[in-house]
């Protein structure tokens, strides 16, 4: 199976940071790929990159096999690329139907008027297939909880056809049932094809939901681990970079099968005093 | 919607229920019940202390006529409000069209028409400009407008050089405030409207039924509408008991109804409120932010030019002095009918009971003989109330589901 989307060699800087280093990401139709990273490790940065935030200073942005230019977020829309950022972009002051459909409402055929039976038809539609569960879609959404407004920033996506659906710290200010929710609305998309990245800096929901995980450095993807045959420890030491320095039994660099760590880690050390920091920080711990 | 058997992790959390329940009730279309109320208690005072003057036919046509510049300002107002800016510019710019729209009737021989072709197109120039500014170079529309009241002002002194004031001679002009409808329009006018209203109601329902959606019982459907029709009647019965329906307040409540119509049923609409609500969500959902921020500074200072051409047709002239209540007034009218200052909330019908609660305040007092200093003092008090109000929904609904 082909991956739907692929980054090769990506490259970002700004002005003389560098954010991102050679990264590669791919995801595939009906997995979770868990991002994660400590902060400023570059994962906001590739995100925006695959959202059309920013535009990759080089490297290839590859969609169903295709090379294609996304440097606007409506050419990543338009490939079927969503993002959910933290904020989730909703109006509190408009209804569930108001929001799903912003900016790209139904009208009926011609007149500049809304369709608002169809679009409440649709929006009960994909709230059903989602099992997202409100009590009105008529009710503005300030009156929801943060899991259901989460859930109505994806159900936005879902909309307009996503393929690939981005979330950006989907759990960050949820209680715990909210964030069993979400989650399920996560497992649940996977298992309708979609591909689903997920951002978060909770390791449980990350093993939760996550098929696999992909950790950032500095800049860099440093491993890629299979979540089935994975510890929270092995994760811990590739975010903090410690397996380098001290080694938890060579175990995060050697699985071979299951994690792929870059190669060329150790090679750049020097050119990077915060490196050194950081991972002398991971060593203590 | 269905109710699906809520699961115990279903989080029906009582916040939810909290906002729906008393929130809602404010935030509905039909949430200026509380303000109708105050109203009718309002109209009971000043009838019962001035010898049943108050709601006699007369007063209450003359009480239209009185509200007409108000209402038409505010409405203005609200458009803007519901982007969540402010225009302080409307009053200024409301005298200076009407000024605009009497020099071109007076010394320009414009036939009537054309006379208030050239005050709207005037208003709707400043407007554009006011909002070019707040949306394109990012002043806040505050302080835009306000130095555009102020420079506004200087143009009206100005035009009208070397007179302070300008009389209107052409009697269409002077016939929007003075004359009333024929009865085929003054009574035609309003049944068309409520058969289209009723035609809209029957039509969603029959629509909604057939996709499958849940509709209200019958006997609400039925209630709403026959509650519409026995207000509307009561207000043609007043008229008629007088002279009929005033052309001006007709053209109002047709300016009312066209603005409802663009606000609450079109994508036009639909996104101003969420640009109130959300900009950088409208602007990150495809919305074009600025052209609708410029559109609506430009409607808004056109209603403001309508408002002052029916301030100069009532008064017969054009007058530099632009009365220093009237812009607070306009703004007043929007929030109390429950328009938010904070944007994105509030029906464009608010203005008819703004604008009715305050120049009920203005004809009641002025009924009883109060002086200036009681008008100024309960109209203060009351505005104030208003925005109390609309703060503190704000931070209820707000502080819901968080």
């Amino acid at each position: 199976m082909e991956p739907i989307l692929q980054l090769r060699g990506i490259n970002k800087s700004f002005g003389a940071v560098q954010a991102l280093r050679n990264v590669d990401l791919e995801v595939y139709g009906g997995e979770v790929v868990g991002l994660v990273g400590d902060n400023g490790a570059g994962k906001s940065t590739l995100i925006k990159i695959i959202a059309g935030v920013y535009a990759p200073d080089s490297g290839e942005y590859i969609v169903d096999n295709r090379r294609v230019n996304v440097t606007r977020p409506q050419d990543a829309t338009h490939l079927g690329i969503e993002t959910v950022y933290q904020d989730l972009a909703l109006c509190d002051n408009l209804d569930v139907v108001s929001n799903l459909f912003l900016g790209r409402e139904d009208t009926i055929s011609g007149l500049p008027f809304m369709n608002s039976t169809e679009m409440e038809r649709r929006t009960i539609d994909v709230l059903r297939q989602l099992d997202v569960k409100i009590r009105s879609v008529h009710v503005p959404v300030s009156a929801l909880s943060g899991g259901q407004r989460q859930s109505i920033a994806v159900a936005k996506t879902i909309l307009r056809n996503a393929r690939i659906v981005i979330l950006d710290e989907p759990t960050a200010a949820l209680g715990v049932a909210q964030t069993r929710q979400v989650l399920q609305l996560i497992k649940r998309l996977r298992d309708q094809g979609l591909g689903m990245v997920v951002i978060s800096h909770n390791l449980a929901d990350v093993f939760e939901v996550v098929d696999r995980v992909i950790v950032m450095r500095l800049g860099r993807r440093v491993a890629s681990f299979d979540i089935k045959s994975t510890t929270t420890e092995q994760i811990v030491a590739a975010i903090t970079g410690a397996e380098f320095s001290n080694g938890i039994d060579g175990q995060g660099a050697s699985v071979g099968s299951t994690a792929s760590v870059n190669g060329d880690e150790g090679a750049d050390d020097g050119n990077h005093p915060a490196y050194q920091h950081e991972s002398g920080k991971g060593s203590i711990q | 919607m269905k109710t699906t058997v809520a699961t115990p992790q279903a989080d029906q959390a009582p916040s939810t229920a909290k906002g729906f329940n008393v929130g809602s009730i404010f935030r509905q279309d039909l949430g200026q019940i509380p303000v109708a109320i105050a109203l009718i208690l309002m109209a009971l005072y000043f009838n019962a202390t001035t010898n049943d003057l108050f709601l006699s036919a007369r007063n209450l046509s003359n009480l239209t006529l009185q509200s007409c510049v108000i209402a038409t300002i505010g409405l203005g107002s609200i458009m803007v409000l519901l982007l969540g800016e402010i225009d302080l510019s409307l009053a200024v710019v409301a005298n200076l069209c009407g000024a605009v729209t009497c020099i071109m009737s007076v010394f320009h021989h414009f036939p009537w028409w054309a006379a208030i072709l050239a005050g709207l197109a005037a208003g709707f120039g400043i407007g554009l400009i006011n909002g070019l500014i707040v949306a394109f170079l990012r002043v806040p529309s505050f302080i835009v407008t306000l130095a555009a009241s102020l420079g506004y002002q200087g143009l009206l002194l100005h035009i009208l050089l070397p007179n302070t004031t300008l009389i209107i001679t052409d009697p269409n002009l002077k016939g929007i405030a003075a004359n009333y409808l024929p009865d085929y329009l003054g009574l035609g006018l309003p049944i068309l409207g409520i058969a289209l209203y009723a035609g809209y109601i029957i039509l969603t329902r029959v629509r909604r039924l057939r996709q499958g959606l849940a509709v209200p019982p019958l006997w609400q459907t039925g209630v709403n509408l026959g509650v519409t029709i026995a207000l509307v009647a009561l207000v043609l019965w007043q008229f008629e008991s007088y002279f009929g329906v005033p052309i001006m307040t007709m053209l109002v409540l047709a300016m009312i109804a066209l603005f409802w119509v663009l606000m609450r049923f079109t994508t036009f609409g639909q996104h101003v409120y969420a640009i109130g609500g959300n900009a950088e969500a409208s602007r990150r959902a495809g919305i074009n932010v600025n052209v609708i921020r410029v559109l609506i500074f430009g409607l808004a200072s056109m209603l403001a030019a309508a408002g002052g051409i029916f301030l100069s047709s009532r008064s017969a002239d054009a007058d530099v002095a632009v009365s220093p209540t009237l812009l607070l007034q306009a703004i007043a009218a929007a929030v109390i009918g429950g328009v938010s200052l904070f944007g994105g909330r509030g029906s464009v019908w608010a203005v008819v009971m703004g604008t009715l609660v305050i120049e009920g305040l203005e004809n009641g007092l002025n009924l009883k003989s109060s002086g200036d200093d009681t008008k100024f003092m309960v109209e203060g008090a009351v505005l104030i109330l208003a925005v109390i109000v609309d703060a503190l929904l704000r931070r209820r609904s707000t502080a819901a589901g968080r």
